[in-house]
């Protein structure tokens, strides 16, 4: 990556104008990943002097800055026990303290990164994001569609569903990215099961969850199903990591352990 | 573009590019201790504390790092100086390239967890990467360290 000018902005309108004032101008959060890219950015635009970085929790929702940390969202303590504290688990899994001291949920989201191992729980719980022009939308509107690509996230708001959640990734060694990822959240109303670095970017697998939803007991037979279900309906893929095939019998048996877990 | 920073504890005000990373302000200021391994956020050598946290210095761009306050193991010598004595002891070192950023981790994570689990001490330093130890002996070692300095 290279920076032409490199820009601490006061106001979001600001850094909105100077993002909108040429293709190569880019928001930079951690910096963590921008670091491997290849651009040369004209403007470079940092929000860190805009009071992003707080996790607010309200009665409804936690709504966490763009630019709040991932350790900082790992020891938010109301976070830790929130749905079986899925969110603070799957950040836990990411690289060294080192790393998630510096990366940021903003860069996380808007980067829509097939590998991520927050992207998966944050799909099966309600997220919505609020983005600087284009409002509130949900997190997987944003990941279905290309139009937010000017705009800047300002906040990942997630509602407090009451629910069981559990996620579980497959790694090879524990600096490494994940193989697969999944997560799984249960309530009396619904059931999401979301996939993750297939090695593209998480789905949520729609007849897995309507499966469950259409059975009012759930015997091993049932999770097994459910399983099966959803690792034939996600499409998987072959890269360094694993082979698509691998994925798939990885996916049956994280997708029923997790089913098993969240409907003890 | 300047920066002012203040390392170790002195107020310094550095020339900076706008995508020169951290690691290389503070080798070119002489902060040797600061190690380049991998470049890529993974080997965790270039640790340094930003505001008392550990961060990879080699990912974190200096223009970011304005107005904060950064430690190197210059900064904590009667400390990495206690850490190393207790790895001498467990034979938990060999080329002691990894030592200034565990050291840094360690002074970290002694701030930041009051009495940590054995698990808690593996997971806080799972991005501090050692060719040579196979990583046993800094257990011990850093167990010993915690129980008589807690
Ligand atoms: C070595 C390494 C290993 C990693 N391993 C894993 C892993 O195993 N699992 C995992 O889940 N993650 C992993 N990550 C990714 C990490 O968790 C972050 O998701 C990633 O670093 C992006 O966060 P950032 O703050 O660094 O974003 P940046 O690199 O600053 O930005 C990323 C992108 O988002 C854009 N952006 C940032 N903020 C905003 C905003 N507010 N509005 C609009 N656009 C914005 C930027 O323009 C850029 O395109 C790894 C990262 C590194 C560096
Ligand atoms: S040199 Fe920074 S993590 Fe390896
Ligand atoms: S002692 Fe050699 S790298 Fe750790």
């Amino acid at each position: 990556m290279k920076i032409n000018n490199y820009h601490k902005v006061n106001t979001l309108d600001e850094a909105y104008a100077l993002l909108t004032s040429d293709k190569s101008s880019s928001i930079i959060a951690g910096g963590a990943w921008l670091k491997f890219s290849k651009k040369t950015i004209e403007n470079a635009i940092d929000l860190s002097n805009l009071n992003l970085d707080q996790i607010v929790e309200t009665k409804e929702a936690f709504e966490i800055g763009c630019m709040t940390t991932l350790r900082q969202v790992e020891v938010n303590k109301s976070l830790m026990t929130f749905c079986n504290g899925v969110i603070t688990k799957s950040i836990n899994e990411i690289m060294g303290v080192q790393i998630r001291n510096i990366a940021t949920i903003g860069g996380t989201v808007s980067g829509k990164y097939g590998f991520s191992d927050l992207i998966t729980p944050l799909l099966v719980l309600d997220t919505k994001l609020q983005f600087y022009k284009n409002g509130i939308i949900t997190l997987e509107e944003f990941l279905n569609s290309k139009d937010f690509k000017n705009d800047i996230l300002v906040k990942i708001i997630i509602s407090k569903k009451i629910g069981k959640a559990k996620f579980i990734s497959m790694k090879k060694t524990s600096n490494d990215f994940s193989v697969i990822n999944t997560a799984v959240f249960k309530n009396k109303e619904e059931c999401k099961i979301a996939v993750g670095a297939r090695p593209n970017g998480a789905l949520l697998a729609i007849k897995a969850m309507e499966f469950l939803d259409n059975n009012k007991t759930y015997s091993e037979e049932v999770i097994n199903e459910c399983a099966s279900i959803a690792s034939k309906e996600i499409p998987f893929g072959s890269n360094i990591r694993g082979s698509k095939e691998y994925r798939i019998e990885l996916c049956r048996v994280l997708i029923k352990r997790g089913l098993q877990e969240v409907l003890k | 573009m300047k920066v002012q920073l203040t390392i170790n504890g002195y107020k310094k005000e550095i020339e900076v590019k706008p995508d020169e990373y951290l690691l290389d302000t503070l080798r070119n200021s002489n902060y040797l201790s600061v190690k380049r391994g991998c470049d890529s956020s993974s080997c965790g050598v270039c640790t340094v504390l930003l505001d008392g946290k550990p961060i990879a210095s080699c990912s974190y761009l200096s223009v970011k790092a304005e107005g904060h306050e950064i430690t190197t193991a210059e900064g904590i010598q009667k400390e990495a100086a206690q850490i190393s004595a207790y790895f001498g002891d467990e034979g938990a070192d060999q080329c002691g390239f990894c030592n200034p950023a565990l050291a840094l981790t360690i002074y970290a994570m002694k701030r930041e967890l009051s009495d940590p689990t054995d698990e808690e001490i593996r997971d806080y330093l799972v991005g501090n990467l050692c060719r040579c130890s196979g990583y046993v002996g800094q257990q011990r070692a850093i167990r010993a360290y915690l129980e008589d300095t807690l």
